[in-house]
C-alpha cells in the first residue's frame, strides 16, 4: 500500500513520540512508523530511567545543552501526562583521591552545563544520608536535581496525547530504504511505501541506518547493550537516591538506583555489540553488575530479583547526539545518536525537531488542540473512598487480576482502550504494570490474555505476548482439531 | 530368562528392585525390596504395569475443560490409545463429578469418569 | 468507621481455607468468612487434575478437584459464606480486613481472629537470574498447568522442564498426554525433590530424560522460545563450561520452588521466618499477632494437602478458641530451633502449659539414609525417631506428646537428623 503523509517520523521510541508530541501542535499530517509491535519497544523500555541532572555530558555538547534543557522540563511534563517522575536526587561516590578530583571535575562542567545545587559531600555526610553505602568512600557529589522517571510510560503518554491529535502510529513497519525524489522523501518497508515532505529520523539503534540511507557520509554506529538487574519493592528501602559510581580509568560503573515505582535498579553493563536487536542478557554481562554493583552496595543480594533485561543503545564515535536538519537532505531530520542522556533530552529534543520540521513545512500552530485524556488513578495508589467510588462507576474495579501490584480488570480494559491502546501482554504490563510483581505475571498473565482476547477480538491463541509471532499459547485441547488433524 | 530393574514408588526409600522373569514373562523371582509392598508392586509392574489416567476434554458451552480420570488403573501401553478414545468424545455442561464419560473404556474394565462438576453458567 | 464485625475472617478458599472454616464451624462458630480471589473455591486443587490426593485423610485415591469437592460440601453443608471473586487488599494488625469484590465493590470487615490460608506462589525465572532472552514461552509450570486444566489450552509443542519437584513432573506427564513432546527435565541438584512415583509415572514412562546437577544457562529465542542451554554444575552448582547441550524447543517451563505468599501478613506486622519464608507460629498456629492465625502453604510448603489439611484444622479450631475468648496461661514459650540436617521446624515456639500433642513439621536438609530425627530438650535427648530415608522432598512430622511437654527441664528444643549405623 501507498501512503502519503507531510511528516513520517521513524522510531516510536521516547524520542520518535516526544516530536510526535510536539508536532501534533501544528497544522500538518503526521504519521510515526516503528519496526516493533508497540510504542517503546527498543531502548526506551530498558533503560535505567534517570532523568540525569547534566553533570556528565561534556560541556558545549549537544548532549549538556539537550540534557540540561530536557531534565528541566520533566517535572511540569510528567505532571501534566500523569508519568510517575520523581526528583530523587543522587550520588556520585568516590574510593580515591582520583576519584575525589573527578568529582571535582564533574562538578565544574555541571556548574557551567548549568545544574544547579552540586556540592561535594564529606563521607560522613553521604554515609548520613545514605547509610547503606559501602563506608570505603571517601566522599561523594550530591545531584539533588537528578531525578527518576517511568521511560516507557512517559513514552505512551506522549503517543496518546499526539494521536489523540491527530498523529497516526504504524507498527511492525521496519524502514527497508529510504530515498529522496522529486522533493519527496519516500520510505519503503515489507509491505508499503510511505511518501512525506518531511522525515523525521528517530530510529534510534537503527538511527545510522537510517542516516546513512540519506546521505553519501556514512554514518558509524556502535550499538551498547546494557543489562541490568531489577529487584523487588522489598529491596527498595535500600537507597533512597540513586548511586552513581565515578567513571575511571576502570570504567563506567553501574549504578544503584531506586525506580519510580519502587523497585531497585543494578545495571547497566556497556557491551559493544554487533547485532542491534540483540536483546539478550548473558551470564558474564549480569556477574559483571553484580561484582561492580557491590562496590556501591556491600550487602547486595540478589535474593529479591525478579527480572533481569537489557536494552541497545546507538554510540557514535563523535561521541554526541546529532540533532537537527540532515546535510543537504531538505526537510530530512535527525535525532541518532541517542544513547544517555538521551531519555533526559528526549523532551527538548521533541521541542527542537517539531519547531525546525514546522518552520520547514510553514505548518501553522493548531488553534485548538484535543486535551490529552489524563489516565485515571491506579486502584493502588487509591485511598479507601476512592475505591468505593471506582467500583460504583466501573464495577470492573471490582476484580483484582494482578495481584502482586493490585492492578484491576478496569485499568486494564482501559489501557487497552487508550488511544494507542495496548495489544499485546507486555503492552498491558507496561501500561499497568499488571505483571511486574513478585511472580512476574505467573498469576494474572492468563487473565490478561482472557482480557485482550476479549476487548480485541481475537482467540485466546492470538494474543501474544510482545512482537508478532510471541504466541503464549500453541494450540487448543479441541476434539475436532485433534480429529480432523 | 531376563532381569528387570524397577523402582519402587510406594515410600521414598524408592528401592530398586530385580525382578527376574521366565521366557514367557511370568516373574520367578523379586530381590532389593525392604518390604512385602515392594514385592508386590514388582510383580505387578513387572506382568502387567497398570496407571490411572487423568487428562481433561473441552466441553463446549463451558470455558473450563472436564477434567476427567479413569476410574481403575488401566494397562500401561494402552495409555494413548485411551487419550485417543478420549478425543471422540463431546461434553457439554452439566456434568456432574463421578459422571460416567465413558462406559469401560477400551475394554478394560474401567470407565472414564468425571472429576469435576460443570455447570451450566460455568465461566 | 463502622465496619461489619466477623468472627472469623479467613483468607484463601483453598484446601487450608476450608478446612479451617469447617473446624471454626464445627467448634460452634456462627460468624465466619471465607474470602477467595478465584471464581470459584478449591484453590490450586482446581487445577491439579491428577490423583495422588486424600490416601491419608481418605484412604483413596483422589484427584485434586475431588478432594476440594469434598471440602467444598461440607462448607456448604455447613452454610459458611464464601465470598468468591473477592480480593484481600490489606489486613491490619488490628484484625481489619479490607477487600474489594465484583459484587460488593470495596469492603472493609472488623475480625475477631483472621486466619491466613493464602498459599504461595512459584518462583519465576527472573529469581533465578536465568541469561538469555525474554521471548514468549517461559512459564511457570503453574501457570502451564492453568492453561491446560483450566483453560484448556497447550501452551506449546516442544518443552523442556526445569526443576524436577513435584510440579514440573506433574507437568511433563500432563504435557507428554496431551500430544507435546516433552524433551527433558533438569535438575540443579544431585537427587530430585519429587516422589518416587512421580519419577515413574512422569519421566520413566514416557521416556522423558532427567539430567540430575544440570541447569538452564542460556534461553534462546526472538519472539519465541526457540531453544534452550543445558549445562551440568558443579558442587556448587555452578556451570561447569564445556558441558553445555542445546535443546531446540519452543517452552520452557520452570518448578524451581514454591515461596508463601505473606505480602498481606507483613501489612498485618506478622513476623516472618527467613528459613520458612512463611510465619513464626505457636502450636496453636498463632502468629506474632494476636488473633492472627497461619494454615498452609503460606505457612510453610507442604508436599501432601493431606497434612494441609489436618494443620488447617487444628488452626480453625484454635481461633474459634480465641474467639470464645480462651487462652492458655501465658506462662512463657517452648522454643523449637532447628538443628544438624533440619530446616524450617513449624511451630516455632510452643506455648508452656499446653495441654495438647504438639506435631512437629519440618524439611530434612539433605537426603539422609538409616538415620533419625532426634529432639533435645537442651543436651538431653527427648525422643528419636528412625527412619530408612529422610529426603527434602518429603516434609517429616514428629509428635512430642503433651506429658512430655511438661517436664522439659530448658526452655529450647532442638530438632535434628543424625546418621544410626
Amino acid at each position: 500500500m501507498k501512503m502519503n503523509t507531510d511528516v513520517l517520523i521513524i522510531g516510536a521510541g521516547v524520542v520518535g513520540c516526544s516530536v510526535a508530541r510536539e508536532l501534533s501542535r501544528f497544522d500538518c499530517g503526521v504519521m510515526v512508523l516503528d519496526r516493533g509491535n508497540d510504542i517503546a519497544e527498543g531502548a526506551t523500555k530498558a533503560n535505567s530511567g534517570i532523568v540525569h541532572a547534566g553533570y556528565d555530558a561534556v560541556s558545549g555538547s549537544r548532549k549538556a545543552h539537550y540534557n540540561v534543557a530536557g531534565a528541566r522540563l520533566f517535572p511540569a511534563l510528567c505532571e501534566a501526562l500523569g508519568v510517575p517522575y520523581r526528583r530523587a536526587g543522587a550520588l556520585v561516590i568516590a574510593f580515591s583521591d582520583e576519584d575525589k578530583e573527578t568529582l571535582v571535575r564533574l562538578m565544574e562542567r555541571g556548574n557551567t552545563n548549568g545544574v544547579e545545587g552540586l556540592r561535594i559531600l564529606s563521607r560522613e555526610e553521604a554515609l548520613q544520608l545514605e547509610p547503606n553505602l559501602n563506608p570505603d568512600i571517601v566522599a561523594a557529589l550530591d545531584v539533588p536535581t537528578s531525578g527518576i522517571v517511568s521511560p516507557y510510560e512517559l513514552a505512551f503518554a506522549l503517543a496518546d496525547d499526539a494521536a489523540v491529535n491527530g498523529v497516526e502510529f504504524r507498527f511492525n513497519e521496519a524502514v527497508e530504504s529510504v530515498r529522496f525524489e522529486d522533493q519527496r522523501y519516500w520510505v519503503r518497508t515489507a509491505g508499503n511505501e510511505y511518501c512525506c515532505r518531511v522525515l523525521i529520523n528517530c530510529a534510534g539503534a537503527s538511527s545510522a541506518f537510517i542516516h546513512n540511507q540519506l546521505t553519501g557520509e556514512a554514518l558509524k554506529t556502535i550499538h551498547r547493550r546494557g543489562q541490568y538487574y531489577l529487584l523487588d519493592r522489598s529491596a527498595s528501602a535500600v537507597f533512597s537516591r540513586t548511586i552513581f559510581q565515578c567513571p575511571s580509568v576502570m570504567g563506567k560503573g553501574v549504578l544503584v538506583s531506586p525506580t519510580v515505582h519502587g523497585n531497585l535498579l543494578l545495571g547497566p553493563t556497556a557491551e559493544d555489540i554487533p547485532d542491534p536487536l540483540d536483546t539478550a542478557t548473558t551470564r558474564e554481562g549480569l556477574d559483571d553488575i553484580l561484582k561492580k554493583a557491590a562496590r556501591t552496595w556491600p550487602a547486595l543480594s540478589t535474593r529479591a530479583n525478579i527480572t533481569n533485561f537489557s536494552g541497545i543503545r546507538a554510540h557514535l564515535e563523535s561521541d554526541d547526539f546529532m540533532v537537527g536538519p540532515v546535510q543537504d537532505c531538505p526537510g530530512a531530520f535527525e535525532a541518532a545518536g541517542i544513547e544517555s542522556p538521551g531519555l533526559s533530552s528526549a523532551p527538548a529534543i521533541g521541542l527542537d525537531l517539531a519547531t525546525q520540521a514546522a518552520d520547514y513545512l510553514q505548518a501553522p500552530r493548531k488553534k485548538e488542540l484535543k486535551p490529552y485524556p489524563v489516565p485515571p488513578k491506579p486502584f493502588n495508589q487509591m485511598n479507601d473512598e476512592e475505591r468505593k467510588a471506582a467500583w460504583q462507576a466501573d464495577p470492573d474495579y471490582g476484580t483484582v487480576i494482578c495481584r502482586c501490584e493490585v492492578v484491576t480488570e478496569a485499568e486494564i480494559r482501559a489501557a487497552i482502550r487508550r488511544p494507542v491502546g495496548a495489544r499485546t501482554i507486555d503492552g498491558v504490563k507496561r501500561r499497568t504494570r499488571a505483571g511486574m510483581g513478585r511472580c512476574q505475571g505467573g498469576f494474572c498473565m492468563p487473565r490478561v490474555a482472557a482480557i485482550l482476547s476479549e476487548e480485541l477480538h481475537i482467540g485466546l491463541k492470538d494474543v501474544v505476548k510482545d512482537g508478532i509471532g510471541s504466541y503464549i499459547l500453541d494450540s487448543a485441547i479441541d476434539a475436532e482439531a485433534e480429529r480432523n488433524a | 530368562m531376563m532381569e528387570q530393574i524397577i523402582t519402587c514408588i510406594n515410600c521414598p526409600v524408592g528401592c530398586r528392585m530385580t525382578v527376574t522373569l521366565s521366557d514367557a514373562g511370568d516373574v520367578l523371582s523379586v530381590s532389593g525390596n525392604t518390604c512385602p509392598r515392594g514385592e508386590k508392586y514388582a510383580r505387578q509392574e513387572c506382568t502387567l504395569p497398570e496407571r490411572v489416567i487423568t487428562a481433561v476434554i473441552p466441553a463446549e458451552g463451558s470455558a473450563t475443560p472436564l477434567s476427567v480420570k479413569t476410574k481403575q488403573p488401566v494397562p500401561k501401553k494402552m495409555i494413548f490409545d485411551v487419550m485417543e478414545e478420549l478425543r471422540k468424545v463431546h461434553v457439554s455442561p452439566p456434568v456432574q463429578i463421578g459422571q460416567v464419560i465413558i462406559h469401560n473404556v477400551l475394554n478394560t474394565g474401567s470407565d472414564i469418569v468425571a472429576t469435576r462438576n460443570l455447570d451450566i453458567t460455568d465461566r | 468507621m463502622n465496619h461489619e464485625q466477623i468472627d472469623i475472617v479467613i483468607i484463601g478458599a483453598g484446601p487450608a481455607g476450608l478446612s479451617a472454616a469447617i473446624a471454626a464451624r464445627e467448634s460452634g462458630i456462627e460468624s465466619i468468612l471465607v474470602l477467595e480471589r478465584e471464581s470459584e473455591p478449591g484453590g490450586i486443587l482446581r487445577q491439579c487434575i491428577h490423583n495422588g490426593f486424600g490416601l491419608h485423610r481418605f484412604k483413596e485415591e483422589l484427584t485434586g478437584p475431588e478432594y476440594a469437592w469434598r471440602d467444598i460440601q461440607r462448607v456448604r453443608e455447613l452454610e459458611i459464606r464464601v465470598e468468591c471473586n473477592a480480593t484481600v487488599l490489606s489486613v491490619s494488625e488490628q484484625r481489619i480486613v479490607s477487600y474489594v469484590s465484583r459484587r460488593e465493590g470495596f469492603r472493609s470487615v472488623q475480625a475477631k481472629a483472621v486466619i491466613l490460608a493464602m498459599g504461595c506462589r512459584e518462583r519465576p525465572r527472573g529469581a533465578l537470574c536465568t541469561p538469555g532472552t525474554r521471548c514468549a514461552g517461559i512459564y511457570s509450570a503453574g501457570t502451564a498447568q492453568r492453561f491446560v486444566n483450566l483453560e484448556g489450552y497447550m501452551p506449546g509443542k516442544r518443552v523442556v522442564i526445569l526443576g524436577s519437584g513435584d510440579i514440573g513432573l506433574i507437568m511433563a506427564r500432563r504435557m507428554k498426554l496431551q500430544g507435546a513432546e516433552v524433551l527433558a527435565c533438569v535438575e540443579i541438584m544431585p537427587y530430585s525433590s519429587g516422589l518416587n512415583r512421580n519419577i515413574v509415572q512422569c519421566l520413566q514412562d514416557y521416556d522423558i530424560p532427567l539430567y540430575l546437577e544440570h541447569t538452564v544457562t542460556n534461553i534462546r529465542g526472538r519472539n519465541r522460545v526457540e531453544g534452550v542451554t543445558v549445562s551440568k554444575v558443579d558442587s556448587r552448582r555452578n556451570p561447569i563450561p564445556g558441558t553445555e547441550i542445546n535443546f531446540d524447543c519452543d517452552t520452557l517451563l520452570l518448578s524451581c520452588g514454591l515461596i508463601p505468599e505473606n505480602e498481606l501478613s507483613l501489612g498485618a506486622g506478622v513476623g516472618i521466618s527467613p528459613v520458612t519464608s512463611g510465619a513464626y507460629v505457636n502450636e496453636s498456629f498463632e502468629t506474632s499477632v494476636e488473633g492472627i492465625f497461619a494454615c498452609g502453604n503460606v505457612l510453610h510448603v507442604h508436599d501432601l494437602v493431606d497434612f494441609v489439611s489436618a494443620e488447617s484444622f487444628l488452626a480453625g479450631q484454635a481461633a474459634a478458641e480465641f474467639v470464645r475468648g480462651k487462652k492458655p496461661p501465658a506462662t512463657g514459650l517452648i522454643q523449637i530451633k532447628d538443628g544438624a540436617g533440619v530446616r524450617g521446624t513449624v511451630p516455632q515456639a510452643i506455648r508452656r502449659g499446653c495441654e495438647k500433642d504438639v506435631d512437629l513439621m519440618f524439611r530434612p536438609s539433605d537426603v539422609f539414609r538409616n538415620s533419625a530425627v532426634v529432639i533435645r530438650d537442651g543436651d538431653k535427648v527427648l525422643l528419636e525417631k528412625k527412619a530408612m530415608i529422610f529426603t527434602p522432598g518429603e516434609m517429616v512430622s514428629v509428635r512430642v506428646k503433651a506429658d512430655q511437654l511438661k517436664n522439659l527441664s530448658t526452655d529450647e528444643l532442638t530438632v535434628s537428623i543424625e546418621r544410626k549405623s
